[in-house]
């Protein structure tokens, strides 16, 4: 997995690739736990190929958080990703465009 | 049939993987249901990897079978850990809005979902969690 930060003010950007899983997750919670000055959170998931049940759990707390200030949106979401997002209520959740 | 036996610890869920991929690759495998079998194969192995032997480690094999006639993958995960069957836990509530959701639980749920099958059995002291997937 990789993580491109791109910081525009207080609204940061972050574009993850490969696969969100137990392996990879705790890499991108770090940078959740980090978002001191940040309003508004956008995760571009373009080249994300697969998320599992860990990767929901660092988004949820992602969305958590964001709540609180400017929110957290969801890009750029492929079909197989939307797919895990609808089965598990998390299209409900976020805010996905 | 073939099948892998690795210890139950999150770093070999890559090795669990590849594994799997390489036989769903001979069988020209969708790659739809490749990811959707490597997610499965990231809760389940996760789950064995985290609570099967804590805080103790131990094993687990992970097996691959292919039904030719109807195109259907079976994988079965085993372990001789503490005896549980995901199949009774409870359905997360999947409705509440995020500020009420709990953190965890999705993961048996998703897999539930995503497959077209899924068994329990506890034989001779072991965990055997079969998944199936149309392919």
């Amino acid at each position: 997995m990789k993580i491109n930060k791109t910081l525009n003010g207080s609204a940061l950007t972050l574009a993850v690739e490969g696969r969100l899983d137990t392996t990879t997750a705790p890499e991108l919670e770090q940078e959740i736990k980090a978002l001191d000055g940040v309003e508004t959170l956008t995760m571009d998931f373009a080249g994300l190929d697969y998320i599992s049940s860990a990767g929901l759990r660092v988004l949820l707390s992602a969305q958590k958080q964001m709540s609180k200030r400017g929110g957290m949106k969801v890009v750029n979401v492929s079909e197989l990703v939307m797919e895990v997002f609808e089965v598990t209520g998390f299209s409900d959740i976020l805010t996905i465009e | 049939m073939r099948e892998l036996t690795l210890a139950a610890t999150v770093e070999n869920i890559a090795a669990a993987t590849a594994f799997v991929d390489e036989q769903l690759e001979a069988l020209d495998c969708p790659m739809r249901a490749q990811m959707q079998i490597d997610v499965a194969i990231d809760e389940l192995f996760g789950n064995i990897a985290h609570y099967a032997y804590a805080p103790g480690t131990g094993e687990a094999t992970v097996r691959v079978g292919f039904d030719e006639a109807a195109r259907l993958v079976s994988l079965t995960f085993i372990d001789s850990g503490v005896p549980y069957n995901p199949l009774e836990k409870e359905d997360p509530d999947v409705t509440l809005s995020a500020e009420e959701r709990a953190v965890g639980g999705l993961g048996i749920f998703m897999v539930k979902k995503i497959m077209d099958g899924m068994a329990y059995e506890r034989i001779d002291g072991r965990n055997v969690l079969t998944i199936q997937k149309r392919i």
